[in-house]
């Protein structure tokens, strides 16, 4: 079992024919995930991925065509909005977004819009989800994750990575890697994801990676406080961040005493969860648990 | 990308708030010709990217034009939380008899933008929050349908505004929205909006910060960037694509990704070391990059040791190693370095690191690899 992504995930890439989006749709693809149909505005009727993927102009012809249901993009971020809504409008019920850079005040119009619609989106500026064995929707390396109990969740991309290589060494599988991302507003937050792991009957375990900026953290915390039984064991990146500055993602920042690692860890451990001191302790952690 | 007061405030005026009249000067003998031309008394502003301009002795009242000059000369010899001053603002000075708060932010939770407004003007609405929050009354803004006069009429008699003065402050409130939303901001601040003597509503303060990633849609407000503001290293980051923040420690940090650059600074502080800087030099770890990033890292004097940690996935070791050697041979820094490389083809990687001829210690694990730099900082000491 797992969350979001499966076997039967009939995947579709906006921006197929883009350098990242056909680089990685040969990794998705060599995955095992089914890449059904590609987007690129222009190129309709071409193919992709040495003839794997037949490219179509629009999100609506793909689907018509192939069935598709889920959609990741990769298409630059003046253009990725209109991504979004297109997707969201053919009827997807799942929409990935890797791309970063895109404007909070365009995602504030697309996320409301989505919301009205009742589409999930996951981030943007996000790895994108990992069904370990199933299908690898996005960026993340197949290769660092095997099926397990162990449901991941996580702001930031390779710091995911750095927590899921250790567990696969150790022997823990997972059941779905999933990168939120990094931006203000994003599709799909912490209690989004914990609720669905929280469902899901092989996830035993739930990690979440934070880090400063915002207060995720601390709604998460409540929510697992009030509604989880499994067990919680998290990681907050930027303990040692100085106030005011923006530590690459647009979301991590530190203002007004709000946001930092200390309140975030504090309110997290009074929900009972275990925190990591660093990424590879994780690993340890969850054995102990498992 | 922070904007300076009267950057900010000339934003503001284009959507219809009235700011005080005023120019900006770089000598005293610009601030006593701008106080002569207004005429009155003057108040004179420095024009910093930081806050507690006020308590730092960067703001000064004027009431004729040799003390403008005269207070000018003060300001522009001053340091403000280490940047110097090099601009002031001369305003006509105002008459004040009430000051209030007036701003917008992005509620990240709400995934909206929310006004606040507050009777508690002319201090910082942090400090509000902290001590009287009540006294914040916040309204939330629908993208669909957008600031509706309602709210701002709620907000004008929640903060106890006279009557007569509710419908300019409306019109000043759906002003600051346009401005917020036309130019990508993150941040549009009024703080003190005054009631004036006359019974008028002024924006005295402004403050604006726009998204970065708004930037590439509005080129003339790019351009108002003032790179006096930046070290040389955040200019350089920035024009390389990279993530940098100087800190003062001594271990020099080249990371992939933010997250994870965050989390290898965490854990050199957990061992005992300090890191020199949070830097995200991107996916890919491409060669222009790493560096830049390398060049950043050597410019600070303090630095004794470099981590890299590259967790590329499916980027190939081998090639980010060659990268990584085709730099040094360039950069040819003389210091200890401790690379760590995760990812397809990674024991290549090592191998091709370790047998450079640079003084390079590979490790497996970030716990390893953080141990490993606190131990090359200490002995280069």
């Amino acid at each position: 079992m797992s969350i979001l992504v499966d076997r039967n995930t009939r995947l579709l890439v906006q921006g197929v024919t883009g350098r990242e989006g056909e680089f990685h749709t040969r990794q998705m693809l060599e995955y095992g995930t089914q890449v059904v149909a590609g987007v690129t505005p222009g190129k309709g009727g071409q193919f992709a991925c040495d003839g794997r993927v037949p490219v179509f102009d629009t999100v609506r012809e793909a689907v018509d065509a192939t069935g598709a249901n889920t959609s990741v993009i990769f298409v630059p971020a003046p253009f990725a909005p209109d991504a979004i809504i297109e997707a969201a409008d053919a009827g997807l019920p799942l929409v990935v977004c890797i791309t970063e850079g895109i404007p909070v005040n365009e995602m504030i119009r697309v996320k409301a819009y989505l919301d009205m619609k009742g589409v999930r989106l996951v981030g943007p500026n996000c790895p994108g989800l990992l069904t370990p064995g199933e299908a690898k929707v996005g960026i993340m390396p197949g290769h660092i994750a095997t099926p397990g109990p162990v449901g991941v969740v996580s702001r930031s991309g390779t710091l995911t990575y750095e927590v899921v290589y250790p567990l696969t060494m150790n022997g823990i599988g997972q059941t779905t890697c999933i990168g939120i991302g990094g931006d203000p507003i994003i599709g799909t937050r912490f209690v989004d994801v914990l609720s669905l792991f929280e469902q899901d009957p092989a996830t035993q375990v739930v990690v979440l990676l934070g880090e400063i900026g915002g207060n995720d953290e601390e709604v998460a915390a409540r929510f697992i406080a009030e509604r989880m039984t499994k067990p919680v064991v998290a990681f907050i990146a930027g303990r040692t961040a100085p106030p005011g500055k923006r530590m690459g993602h647009a979301g991590a920042i530190i203002e007004g005493g709000t946001g930092t690692a200390a309140e975030k860890i504090a309110a997290l451990e009074a929900a009972g969860v275990r925190v990591a001191e660093h990424p590879e302790q994780i690993a340890e952690i969850v054995a102990g648990i498992l | 990308m922070k904007l300076h007061e009267y950057q900010s405030k000339r934003i503001f005026a284009q959507y219809g708030i009235p700011i005080p009249e005023g120019e900006v000067a770089t000598t005293p003998q610009e601030a006593r010709a701008i106080a002569k031309r207004l005429g009155g008394p003057v108040a004179v502003k420095s024009q910093v990217l930081v806050g507690g301009r006020g308590k730092a002795g960067g703001i000064k009242l004027a009431r004729s034009p040799e003390e403008a000059e005269e207070v000018a000369a003060q300001i522009l010899s001053l340091q403000i939380k280490g940047l110097p001053v090099r601009k002031v603002l001369v305003d006509r000075a105002a008459d004040i008899r009430q000051e209030i708060y007036l701003g917008i932010v992005v509620d990240r939770l709400a995934s909206r933008p929310v006004m606040m407004a507050s009777s508690e003007g002319g201090v910082e609405i942090e400090e509000v929050a902290r001590t009287n929050p009540e006294a914040i009354k916040k309204v939330h803004i629908d993208p669909f349908v957008g600031l509706r006069a309602y709210q701002t009429l709620w907000l004008a008699k929640s903060i106890g505004l006279p009557p007569a003065l509710h419908r300019d402050f409306g019109r000043i409130a759906q002003g600051l929205y346009r401005a917020f939303g036309e130019c990508d901001a993150s941040l549009a601040e009024i703080n003190p909006l005054v009631v004036t003597g006359e019974g008028a509503l002024l924006a005295l303060d402004g403050k604006m910060v726009l998204d970065d990633n708004g930037l590439f849609r509005h080129p003339d407000l790019a351009a108002l960037r003032d790179i006096d503001e930046e070290t040389d290293s955040e200019r350089a980051a920035r024009e390389a694509g990279l993530s940098f923040v100087q800190l003062d420690g001594e271990i020099g940090c080249m990371v992939n990704g933010a997250g994870l650059a965050m989390a290898t600074m965490d854990i050199i502080q957990h061992f005992g070391g300090m890191p020199a800087n949070f830097l995200d030099i991107g996916g890919g770890a491409r060669a222009d990059r790493v560096a830049a990033a390398l060049r950043l890292i050597l410019a600070d004097p303090r630095v004794k040791t470099i981590l890299f940690n590259i967790f590329g996935g499916i980027t190939r070791c081998d090639e980010v190693a060659r990268g990584i050697i085709a730099v040094l041979d360039e950069v040819r820094p003389n210091l200890p370095i401790v690379a760590r490389l995760v990812g397809t083809n990674e024991a290549e990687g090592r191998q091709i690191l370790e047998t450079s001829g640079y003084r390079i210690v590979t490790a497996i694990t970030l716990a390893e690899a953080a141990q490993k730099a606190v131990a090359a900082a200490r002995g280069a000491t």
